[in-house]
């Protein structure tokens, strides 16, 4: 029986429905000690010195370290894994990044000492008794002022706080265009940084083996193996073959679980001094102030049209926020996963964008999900949007004036990616009859009866996805690969292991997956057993993030299962006594052609274990195939997303009243997962334009938003149900015609959401709000504007 | 400061020593390995170590472990009936009200609190119940159908199906 395409229930559901998930704090080792991690408090300071040795006599204390304990140890700072270059060529300036600061905090935040001991209570108690002296110093905190001569310096490697100053696009031909437009329409605007905010708090265990000098890390990943590569090769100095990587359930990631960070290198590197296993788990306020931050641009945008609403010129140029140090993947988020992604939906002939990357005493930012495509949507449907304003038009009827065809295809943009498939008009027109886009200006009037403004707002998008061409990527400056692995292992008695480089952390891969091998191999669900997460299983993988999972690792599991079906023909051939070229394989079994003879994949693995009767001349025996699966281009999701709101204008409260999101994932495995995928990416996208914002005190770098009773996460009463629904067109270059699911929500909702707002508040002359449109800053504005609706 | 406590967990009676500073989240995780009840913030607010003390649902990580001496304390794993799941955690698994499942063991005692109270819920009731729980992942359409589903079957009526969703 087919399952793809249909709603299979999760195999993963039970153990996290009952408790019994794994995640890295579930586990305790033998003799197990906790480190609790000795942060700054001031976003900028010297280290004059550090005195452990209260600490170190305190109750069950094992040991204290800093940094210079680190550094006389050899060990390495924190890797970042892409260089982007400037537009004079000159390479990125890359500073150090101590584990453990030395002489210098950059960020509250920044970890400083970290104390072992036999239970966590002791060793927070004995922090305290760590006496840090410190030379406070001022800070740089907003990334636009950062940039101005005399700002507080962050790093020496940096100097004017620039890591770079990147373009892409032509020019030239931008502005010869804006010379003769008819119309130019600009626009500053910010993007507010975010926290990611899994709710499993990152956590480590480091261990070691005496026998055996191997070590292990039971780490909140979502790529066990960068974190191998990264920690082993270039911070701890471990060979591969002594180093195990172990990321169990994980609690979401978002892109934060991405990157290697400084606890698991503490903690490894701690376990090899004292010989016991050593456990950190953050605090959900360490966690605000030690996961990688997303977003956080300030950017100025022009669009030139001409006489007919079509776009001609686009030029942007945003100023973005690493934070203190370059995380993993930062280089890259406001560059080729931002200014790639500006010709939108839309076939804008000439595009220019330049990204001044900037240094800041806050906490490092890199991708979180969406990464530089909400940015990029952002600014784009922001501005098309106020075109249709200026020039009096309907913003869905300019949208499909300056779509790209759908015959189009494939479609070079001026901005380096070339798109392969997708249908944006029909996308479009099928979310407006979903959200009742024509009946809208009957329930903007009774809104008004009832108190409250009424505004619809649409974003269309799309997104570059299945992360990506090896060649492409490197080519851009990536320091890795992002090809995906696979290994398909049909046992003895026909069941089969997938272990695999993706990892899940909530995706439902163990089910997903489970589906496309069900359906290949002509096996029951339950025969089936997804392996991922464990550098000691599975082959070298490139993990999860940037919606690549089905897209590359499913792929990736297709060829390695072609070359399953490939051997089992051979065996099968040589078993019915018949030419492998008259041997069909379907529903499980191999037949030979025309006839009812025919072997299942059971009694064709069992041949392979037991080769009694087998081709020995021409085969090895097993049943046990790897593939590695590198993408031809990337992917290219797209949607349309429609959001309607009413703000209270006693309260300047925003209910989200409609929300209507139609996709195009190419072909879907399964329905109930993807639907999950979007309503999780949308809850977050309209957490960023209505809620959330990570804010810092400017003048002294305190985080003040560093906890739940200060950052607004979005709650199940500041949500909608979501109206979803497909138009799909399947991806050319990969062998499943899948395309991604995961970011679309987050990418889509802010823009639309905000366009909403915008329109709403057209009748008081709003043309533009920045994110979060949170309930005060909408009640100043009605104060301010209420003028024109009495007079109406 | 050491204490003994003895209480029930899950129909079964347990004595630990506690410091006076041990939170009952810590008791059932750290020394009586129940490690489904989670700890996602340090300000009560997340609810991913919501369990039932006396029936009532409490956040775990706010009650310190001295005070639930004496007491009956319900968590995640005494939910289902061996290997059977509770209409509550079966709807759950019905509508994909679970992605990473941290949140998962939380949502679910607070589901079975509210229609303890409320057998009957609407949409906004439970959204509004919710208030306490968080969830990163589900964006809550999900939940929501989950603990209506969850609901109804618990006043003895089918379930809705409303996904179409089949049986693995």
């Amino acid at each position: 029986m087919a399952t793809i395409g249909t709603p299979v229930r999760r195999r993963e559901d039970y153990r996290f429905l009952t408790g019994g998930g794994t995640y890295t704090d579930d586990i305790n080792r033998p003799g197990q000690l906790y480190a609790y991690i000795l942060r700054s408090p001031h976003a900028h300071a010297q280290i004059a010195g550090i005195n452990t040795s209260a600490a170190q006599r305190a109750p069950g204390v094992v040991e204290v370290y800093t940094g210079k304990d680190m550094a006389a140890d050899s060990v390495g700072g924190l890797p970042c894994g892409w260089q982007v270059h400037s537009k004079d060529g000159t390479p990125m300036a890359e500073p150090p990044h101590p584990v453990l600061a030395v002489d210098r905090v950059r960020y509250v935040g920044d970890p400083v000492a970290v104390v072992i001991a036999d239970t966590l209570g002791q060793a927070r108690d004995a922090a305290e008794l760590v006496s840090v002296d410190y030379a406070e110093e001022p800070a740089a905190i907003d990334p636009v002022a950062a940039l101005q001569p005399g700002a507080p310096q962050v790093n020496a490697e940096a100097p004017g706080n620039l890591c770079y100053d990147w373009q892409l696009g032509d020019l030239a031909a931008v502005e010869a265009t804006f010379a003769k437009a008819t119309r130019i329409v600009k626009l500053d605007l910010t993007n507010n940084r975010l926290v990611p905010n899994a709710m499993e708090p990152r956590a480590a265990i480091g261990e070691f083996n005496r026998a055996t000098g191997e070590y292990t890390l039971y780490t909140t990943s979502q790529n066990p193996h960068v974190i191998r590569l990264l920690m082993g090769a270039f911070v701890l100095h471990i060979p591969e073959s002594r180093l195990r990587v172990i990321a169990p359930d994980v609690g979401g990631g978002f892109g934060s679980k991405i990157y290697h960070y400084a606890e698991e290198a503490i903690t490894t590197w701690a376990a090899g001094k004292v010989h016991r296993p050593v456990k950190w788990t953050a605090e959900r306020s360490e966690s605000f102030m030690s996961d990688a931050h997303g977003r956080d641009h300030v950017t100025h945008v022009e669009l030139a049209l001409d006489g007919q609403a079509k776009l001609l010129a686009l030029k942007v140029s945003t100023i973005a926020n690493m934070g203190a140090y370059l995380s993993t993947f930062a280089p890259c988020i406001p560059t080729y996963l931002y200014g790639t992604l500006l010709a939108g939906t839309y076939t804008t002939p000439a595009i220019y964008c330049e990204t001044k990357a900037v240094f800041t005493h806050t906490v490092p930012v890199d991708a979180y999900r969406g990464a530089g495509r909400p940015e990029a949507t952002f600014l784009l449907e922001r501005i098309v949007d106020l075109a249709a304003d200026e020039i009096g038009m309907d913003p869905a009827e300019l949208r499909r004036r300056n779509f790209i065809p759908k015959d189009a295809y494939p479609y070079q943009t001026p901005v380096a990616l070339q798109y392969d498939s997708g249908d944006y008009g029909a996308t479009l027109e099928l979310a407006l009859k979903a959200a009742d886009y024509q009946g809208f200006e009957a329930r903007r009037r009774d809104a008004m009866a009832r108190g409250k403004l009424r505004g619809i707002g649409i974003a269309t998008y799309i997104e570059a996805c299945g992360i990506a061409p090896s060649a492409v990527v490197g080519s851009l400056g990536a320091r890795a690969g992002l090809f995906e692995s696979a290994e398909v292992r049909v046992h003895p008695t026909g069941s089969v292991s997938i272990l695999t480089g993706s990892h899940s952390h909530g995706q439902g891969h163990e089910t997903t997956f489970s589906q496309l091998v069900a359906d290949t191999l002509g096996i029951p669900l339950d025969s089936i057993e997804i392996v991922h997460g464990d550098t000691a299983k599975i082959p070298y993988g490139m993990g999860t993030y940037g919606s690549r999972s089905l897209a590359v690792g499913g792929s990736a599991i297709v060829k390695a299962m072609d070359k399953v079906v490939a051997k089992g023909r051979k065996i099968a051939a040589h078993l019915l006594e018949a030419a492998e070229a008259d041997v069909e394989f379907k529903d499980g079994k191999f037949t030979v052609a025309g006839t009812d003879r025919s072997k299942t994949l059971g009694e064709v693995a069992l041949t392979a274990y037991v080769p009694h009767n087998f081709p020995h001349e021409e085969l090895e025996p097993g049943l046990d195939e790897t593939a590695f699966y590198d993408p031809k281009n990337f992917t290219f999701p797209s949607g349309a997303h429609i959001a309607e709101v009413e703000i209270d204008l006693e309260t300047g409260q925003v209910a989200v009243v409609n929300f209507t999101a139609s996709d195009d994932f190419g072909r879907i495995i399964n329905p109930l997962i993807v639907a999950g995928q979007v309503h999780g990416g949308l809850a977050q996208g309209i957490g960023q334009a209505l809620l959330e914002g990570c804010v810092y005190d400017k003048a002294s770098g305190q985080l003040l938003t560093g906890s739940y009773m200060d950052y607004a996460m979005p709650r199940a009463d500041d949500l909608p149900a979501f109206a979803l629904s497909t138009n799909t067109t399947l991806c050319t270059h990969n062998p499943l015609g899948v395309k991604g699911c995961g970011e679309a929500g987050a990418i889509g909702a802010p823009a639309a959401i905000t366009n909403a707002l915008v329109d709403a508040l057209k009748p008081l002359g709003v043309r533009h709000l920045d994110m979060p449109a949170t309930p005060e800053k909408l009640w100043r504005i009605i104060q301010q504007h209420r003028a024109p609706l009495a007079a109406e | 400061m050491q204490k003994t406590v003895s209480l029930t967990v899950n129909g079964k009676p347990v004595s630990a020593t506690v410091e006076g500073r041990t939170l009952l989240v810590q008791l059932l995780r750290e020394q009586l390995g129940l490690t489904g009840t989670h700890v996602g913030c340090d300000t009560s607010q997340c609810g991913a170590c919501v369990v039932h003390v006396d029936g009532e649902a409490v956040k775990a990580c706010t009650l310190l472990a001295v005070q639930a001496d004496g007491h009956s304390v319900l968590t995640i794993e005494g939910v289902a009936t061996g290997d059977t799941l509770h209409p509550m955690q079966e709807a759950f698994r019905n509508n994909h009200a679970l992605q990473c499942g941290f949140c998962t063991p939380g949502m679910v005692m607070s589901a079975l609190d509210l229609v303890k109270n409320n057998p009957n819920p609407t949409e906004r009731e439970i959204r509004e119940y919710l208030e306490g729980n968080l969830c990163r992942c589900t964006g809550y359409h999900n939940i929501v159908l989950a603990i209506a589903e969850g609901a109804a079957v618990m006043r003895g009526e089918a379930p809705p199906n409303v996904h179409g969703a089949a049986a693995e």
